[in-house]
């Protein structure tokens, strides 16, 4: 087993910032179609790409705009390619229609949004956690995407050959949502051993060319993604993003036809959502008040709740992995024993909305927001845990 | 070239449960269809390796009609699409059917770009000056005083020129014809197929719902008639310049036919030595 870029590479330890690390991940899982525009602070993963795309004959493009970005993405999916763009807040608002282009037509694409603060050109340098929302709602229509949101340089790296993998799976954009801070940030990266890196390539469809059908044949993977048949592998497959039958035919009308389409792309990922939706938990066993975060405010997270374990507070933390879809269930249950929950987020409360649907009444949530550029202080989270006792 | 067995010859390339088309009566877009599938044929090209990209409006609904691969992408974008394809599978045939709204309004950047980078697709637009899908508003190509819509009173606005357009910018092949002019329309679509970077071809096409009734110009065979009296031939027009004479009618017919090495090629022969 080998793997072209880890090769290539030729090291294995490796001090880089996040950007990197989301190029060096996608490089590993086989992406080699990038199309992106430059946009601080995600910048440097096109810059990588430029650099190592053509040494594994591969395409970079810088395209004229993100919407251009995410439509050459697209097209090049489409051919059976694995590919990925990288952009921040205003380039991610930009490419909201080609996100739902992708959900609705199933084309697998992998989207970095490195995100700063906002809203419109706000704080190109500074870290923010602004766009969870926007993430899961930013196009329009009923809709399932799947987002990651990892907490270190290293964790980029892996959770970049994950989204390929997910978006491989289940056909649907992936989208990576890291932050200024992780973005720009050195860390020490170990690539993982070639025998423990899973990369889902794309299968062409393998059904009879007078059996397919684009989107009602080939059940394989799971059991509501249909078979993949590239461009040019004769399938002769019509992709539209209007409401389309299982031929893929627009049928704009019938209300039938878009129920069972419209829930089908949602269920198709949902139905798997125990699968998909990774988390990590401490100190939970008998943990009156839980810190649940995600991304880069979990580092500051989890010393706060360790430093309040010291003091002896019965406090425990959930970190989110997979912030999109949402697992009601299992965060419910993960829950429900505190009687405070504490939501630290770079934004004025977003993924705190999730949380109060599902926490008994009787808990009190509090939310712990910090914007402007800088992450929270284990201090200032400390600070709410304690505060929570009274 | 015979026209008789035409319908029996293009046949093959349709999608017959797709059919009939969302074209109205006497719209001209079926005819682009049917050239540029005449075009093919005649070229014998491999339609399993063709992929037909669009965006949005009536013209961009041709790939849906055509059994071959085909991305019907959104509104303006058709081009961007088209440049992931062509790039992530140079072996792909590319063939850009695009609106004058969807090409020189809402997607004039991503025609733009192409152009200038010289991807190798070939793209036919379909102006019949007015958003037809929509019901019939103002378009970029709209001429002055034409009324649609959203101009009850008249366009104010200066239309834009999308072959000379594509000229400037450099494409290497670049040609105007109408829909009246059904064999120098496979001609050039023909050339448009055969060569290697941007190719354009721009087609009037009459739009008797809309532009037609909006500015009283009758019925289809009455717009083609005026597609063939408002018009004059490049070589025409250029003896006209020379003469010192000057017209108002429509330059149509082959504007630009050069080589030059596009995107593909060149990227991959520079960057041959690092891989």
């Amino acid at each position: 087993m080998t793997n072209e870029f880890i090769k290539l590479l030729g090291k294995k330890n490796l001090f880089i910032q996040g950007d990197e690390a989301a190029v060096y991940g996608a490089l590993i899982a086989n992406c080699r179609f990038f199309a992106g525009y430059p946009i601080t602070p995600a910048t440097e993963v096109a810059e990588g790409m430029a650099i190592w795309m053509p040494k594994l004959g591969g395409v970079y493009i810088q395209m004229e705009d993100e919407i251009a970005s995410i439509a050459a993405v697209i097209g090049a999916s489409c051919t059976g390619v694995k590919s990925m763009t990288a952009t921040s807040g205003p380039g991610f608002s930009l490419m909201q229609e080609c996100i739902g282009y992708a959900c609705m037509a199933e084309i697998p694409c992998v989207i970095v949004n490195v995100q700063r603060g906002g809203p419109s050109t706000g704080q190109p340098t500074e870290a923010a956690q602004g766009d969870v929302m926007q993430a899961m709602w930013g196009t329009h229509g009923d809709h399932q995407i799947i987002a990651l949101a990892p907490k270190s340089v290293q964790e980029t790296l892996d959770l970049t050959i994950e989204a390929f993998n997910l978006s491989e799976d289940y056909r649907v954009p992936v989208i990576l949502l890291m932050d200024a801070e992780i973005g720009h940030m050195r860390e020490k990266v170990v690539l993982p051993e070639i025998t423990d890196i899973k990369v889902e390539d794309r299968v062409p469809a393998t059904i009879g060319i007078d059996k397919y059908r684009p989107y009602g044949t080939g059940f394989t993977r799971s059991s509501k993604v249909p078979e993949f048949a590239p461009f040019g592998s004769g399938y002769k497959t019509y992709v539209t993003g209007l409401t389309h039958d299982k031929r893929g035919f627009p049928v704009t009308t019938s209300a039938e036809v878009h129920e069972e389409l419209v829930r089908r792309l949602i269920e198709k990922v949902s139905d798997d959502i125990d699968i998909i939706w990774y988390y990590e938990d401490s100190f939970l066993e008998d943990a009156e008040v839980i810190v649940v975060s995600y991304g880069t405010t979990s580092r500051p997270a989890a010393s706060a709740v360790k430093m309040a374990r010291k003091n002896g507070i019965k406090v425990g933390h959930v970190r989110l992995i997979t912030i999109w879809p949402f697992n009601y269930e299992k965060m419910k249950d993960l829950l429900k024993n505190a009687h405070t929950i504490i939501v630290p987020e770079m934004n004025l409360g977003q993924m705190i909305h999730p949380i109060r649907e599902i926490v008994n009444r009787d808990a009190k949530i509090i939310s712990a927001p910090k914007i402007g550029g800088a992450i929270h202080t284990p201090y200032e989270i400390l600070k709410i845990i304690e505060g929570s006792k009274n | 070239m015979s026209f008789i067995s035409n319908s029996l010859i293009i046949e093959k390339y349709l999608r017959k449960d797709m059919l009939p088309t969302i074209f109205c009566t006497g719209c001209g877009i079926g005819s682009v269809m049917n050239f540029t599938l005449r075009a093919i044929h005649d070229l014998n090209i491999d339609i399993n390796k063709t992929v037909f990209v669009s965006g949005i409006g009536c013209s961009s609904r041709i790939p849906g009609y055509i059994y071959s691969d085909g991305l019907h992408s959104l509104h303006g974008r058709a081009i961007a699409y088209a440049t992931g394809v062509k790039l992530a599978n140079p072996e792909l045939k590319v063939v850009v059917f695009t609106g004058d709204g969807d090409c020189g309004a809402i997607g004039g950047n991503h025609f733009l770009h192409a152009i200038r980078r010289n991807i190798d697709l070939t793209v036919i637009s379909i102006n019949n000056f007015i958003y037809g899908m929509t019901g019939g508003q103002v378009a970029p190509t709209t001429p002055l005083k034409s009324k649609t819509t959203t101009t009850p009173y008249g366009n104010i606005e200066y239309p834009i020129d999308l072959s000379m357009m594509a000229k400037v910018i450099g494409a290497p092949y670049v040609a105007r014809w109408t829909t009246a002019h059904p064999i120098q329309c496979i001609s050039s679509i023909k050339k448009a197929l055969q060569k290697k970077g941007f190719s354009f071809v721009e087609i009037l096409s009459p739009c008797p719902t809309s532009y037609g009734r909006l500015n009283k110009m009758g019925t289809t065979l009455d717009m083609t008639k005026h597609f063939k009296e408002s018009t004059i031939n490049i070589k025409l027009y250029e003896k006209m310049l020379a003469e010192g004479k000057t017209t108002d009618k429509m330059v149509i017919g082959e504007f630009v036919d050069i080589e030059k090495e596009d995107f593909n090629t060149k990227y991959k022969k520079f960057y041959s030595d690092l891989k």
